[in-house]
């Protein structure tokens, strides 16, 4: 599948679990700031990606989990450098330097752009295959 | 108390899909109130939709709790489509068929179809579509099962082993 054929199948997936236009669904869109996703969205978000790529999701693979809880990741609302760090290693998928320069912990949402799905999905698929 | 707006559980293939029933009678007070008669206009007494989401979050809801054995609370959290189609009047009997899209630990992803029997027709009409986001939390004490009338419904039905009839059997 052609990262093209992806960005299509993502670009309805969301537009689907979102209620948006897909021509919304833009690459550089983040998925809470631009598309308006909420917390239960991107369990959805998941679910849909599993069904429509024929692809096995595990928790926490495509968006990170438990990061705030840990003190050595997150220090007075701000990712430390292992939080950075931490990040770039579960979420290769993700542009973790957009948020480097000012890492408050509101802004990870920044991270999760369509391009980010976009490039999970190709990498899950690569591996597949 | 939970206001129960399932009548019966009519089919279950485990993890997959569930079916159940809820009839209208023009008994149910509410139905009085919406929409009651209005200067020169009758009254209309009319199913409200929002119940009928309701019916179909019990059915997808009691899908998604049996699937993993009831140990979580399944809370409706995302209501992703509500497609009607027409009016539902006193006398039919709606059917909620729920088919589970996906579950894990965090929630579950059910579509719902509705389909209506009226004495009026032939045969049974699609109302709609109504797909539904649950979210797994922790069981607590006001939990479904703890519910008298959800232990009820569920008390010889398929969801127990019964035979489908449901609470008539026991």
């Amino acid at each position: 599948m052609t990262r093209d054929e992806i960005h299509a199948r993502v670009q309805e997936v969301l537009a689907e679990v979102l209620g948006i236009d897909e021509e919304e669904v833009t690459p550089r869109a983040t998925l809470t700031g631009d598309l308006g996703a909420e917390s239960i969205d991107f369990l959805d978000i998941v679910f849909r990606l599993e069904q429509a790529f024929d692809i096995k999701i595990e928790q926490g693979e495509l968006f990170p989990e438990n990061l705030q809880q840990d003190s050595t990741y997150v220090q007075d609302g701000v990712l430390t450098e292992a939080g950075l760090n931490a990040l770039r290693e579960r979420l290769p998928h993700a542009e973790i330097d957009a948020i480097a320069g000012d890492p408050r912990l509101g802004r990870v949402g920044e991270i999760f752009t369509v391009d980010a799905i976009i490039n999970f999905v190709e990498r899950k698929l690569g591996a597949a295959a | 108390m939970r206001w129960l707006w399932i009548d019966r559980i009519l089919a279950l293939e485990p993890g997959r899909r569930l079916i159940a029933c809820k009839a209208i009678s023009l008994s149910e007070p509410h139905l009085h109130q919406h929409f009651p008669a209005s200067g020169d206009l009758p009254a209309l007494p009319l199913a409200p939709a929002p119940l009928i989401i309701e019916g179909m979050a019990q059915t997808g809801g009691l899908l998604a709790g049996h699937a993993r054995g009831f140990k979580d609370d399944v809370v409706l959290a995302k209501l992703r489509k509500a497609e009607l189609e027409f009016e539902v009047l006193p006398g039919a009997t709606i059917e909620f068929e729920a088919t589970l899209v996906a579950i894990d630990a965090q929630g579950a992803s059910v579509d719902g179809l509705v389909r209506v029997k009226d004495p009026a027709w032939d045969a049974p009409r699609d109302l709609g579509a109504i797909d539904l986001m649950f979210a797994h939390v922790p069981a607590e004490r006001d939990s479904l099962l703890a519910a008298e009338a959800f232990r009820t419904l569920i008390s010889g039905s398929v969801l127990a082993g019964g035979d489908g009839v449901g609470q008539m059997i026991v």
